[in-house]
């Protein structure tokens, strides 16, 4: 504990600065992930196309993509955005399913019912079945958010800084403390922006906390 | 496009395929540590998943465990076991860290196989008089294979890209030629020794691939080809909303590893 108490404001620096890594491909990976997942959901034909893709993308190991990113953007492989980049397309490969799988949870009789109330296609997508989608599609951004702020230590080894700078010094160094201090971080920043990312899902989608009971109930009716 | 051309040249050269550092040796250290780790990973995974698949108990330890993985950083963990085994051991740290990271996929895929199987399958195999232990291995385990097959291709893969990270503590492996070129300025040869991975992982991803279509009891792949198109639709569809609320609840437990 001796370390980290010495050291505190570096810690506190590079988790800033992890955080800042780590926010920006999980929200552009967001926002990327719902029209895709919401065209697997639809179309049978980009469903094939669009998971088979990002299942395969999401095999590319992290440190050989760092590599093949920048052969096709030109970016520098030591740039910060080449990372960002990286961590975006592993978020959108996970979240691209994720957001199939939760419209396909929409209750097919609910859709129907606000086509029959006369709603449009748009009018619908925003106000009925988005919302509905809401609990699958969190849960599938907490997965991205905790691998993703898992991911960015990686990025020290293409010298970009975050915590995972505390594994390459404190190895060069051999200091326990330093790396032990880097794991625990990493962790305790993933579980706060879980903890955060569930709170805040609680509190935009009340009809959440119900569907579990519910769900619960139409299984046991179905059996 | 001119840098693929330097990676592929840089491949194909002579010096890449005899000698110490050559490619044929590289990739070989690669799979002998992810294969090694992968075996220990599954031997230990397998039954403690199964245990709780079968007997439903500790499943709040099998989620929390592949949600706390998920949190970890696998390149942390390797520096803080070669750190703390000692830097002789280099090699024992490593595989010690890859199991480590591989055990959540697989015991996940093991525990969510069984979860999977219809109750009242397992209360008529109950019924008609099988033991507990017939139960688990006639019924539940060729049942459960698919999800299984997955979660192993999850650890298997988590294990291939961690150990490119392991190159860093100088114990070989396809990630050496991936970090030299970075210090030495050298981009033919990252992309080079990135090419390789990245064929090697699809390659393992293809072979649990045909391993799911084809490792699959005949019973159980007859089954879903033996109904109505309308039917097994209508089923399908019931599955992927019942995994996708099984997801919400449970924060994706049968997920697999990162890319690490």
């Amino acid at each position: 504990m001796n370390w980290v108490s010495n050291n505190l404001d570096l810690v506190l620096e590079l988790s800033l600065q992890h955080l800042r890594l780590a926010a920006i491909p999980i929200l552009v990976g967001f926002a990327i992930s719902v029209p895709l997942g919401w065209l697997a959901y639809r179309y049978q034909l980009t469903r094939g196309v669009l998971l088979t893709a990002a299942g395969l993308l999401y095999t590319i190991p992290s440190l050989a993509l760092f590599m093949l990113l920048p052969a096709l953007t030109g970016l520098s492989v030591l740039s910060e955005a080449n990372v960002v980049i990286a961590l975006t397309i592993y978020a959108v490969a996970i979240l691209a399913r994720s957001v199939a799988d939760a419209f396909a949870s929409v209750d097919p009789t609910v859709r129907q019912a606000a086509t029959a109330v006369g709603y449009s296609t748009w009018q619908r997508f925003w106000t009925v079945e988005f919302p509905l989608a809401g609990p699958v599609m969190l849960a599938g951004l907490r997965v991205v958010a905790v691998s993703t702020i898992a991911l960015v230590t990686v990025g020290i080894l293409v010298g970009v800084q975050s915590l995972g700078y505390l594994f390459t010094n404190g190895v060069q160094r051999r200091i326990v403390e330093e790396i032990l201090t880097g794991v625990v971080a990493t962790m305790l920043l993933a579980l706060l922006v879980d903890l955060l990312l569930a709170v805040l899902g609680r509190a935009l989608m009340p009809w959440s906390r119900t569907s579990a009971g519910r769900t619960r109930l139409l299984v046991k009716e179905a059996s | 496009m001119n840098l693929f051309a330097d990676a592929f040249a840089w491949i194909v050269a002579a010096e890449q395929w005899s000698g110490t550092g050559s490619i044929p040796v590289r990739l070989g250290e690669h799979l002998l540590y992810s294969l090694l780790a992968f075996a220990v990973a599954a031997a230990i995974a397998i039954p403690i998943g199964y245990l709780i698949g079968h007997t439903g108990r500790g499943r709040a330890f099998a989620i929390g465990l592949s949600g706390a993985a998920r949190a970890l950083p696998s390149f942390g963990l390797i520096l803080l076991l070669v750190i703390v085994i000692g830097v002789l051991q280099v090699r024992l740290a490593v595989i010690i860290a890859l199991v480590l990271l591989a055990i959540p996929s697989i015991l996940a895929g093991a525990y969510a196989g069984l979860e999977a199987v219809d109750r009242r399958t397992i209360d008529a195999a109950r019924a008609i008089g099988m033991t507990e232990w017939q139960i688990l291995t006639k019924v539940e385990v060729p049942l459960g294979l698919p999800l299984l097959i997955s979660g192993l291709r999850a650890g298997l893969l988590q294990i291939v890209a961690t150990a490119t990270l392991a190159s860093y503590v100088g114990l070989g492996g396809l990630g050496y030629d991936i970090l030299q070129g970075i210090q030495l300025q050298r981009f033919d040869q990252t992309l080079g020794g990135a090419l390789i991975v990245v064929v090697l992982a699809f390659a393992l991803d293809a072979l649990f691939g045909l391993l799911e279509q084809f490792g699959v009891p005949r019973g159980v792949r007859l089954n879903r080809g033996g109904r109505s198109r309308g039917q097994s639709r209508a089923i399908r569809a019931e599955q992927r909303t019942d995994t996708a609320s099984r997801f919400a609840q449970a924060g994706a437990a049968g997920g697999g590893g990162d890319p690490a």
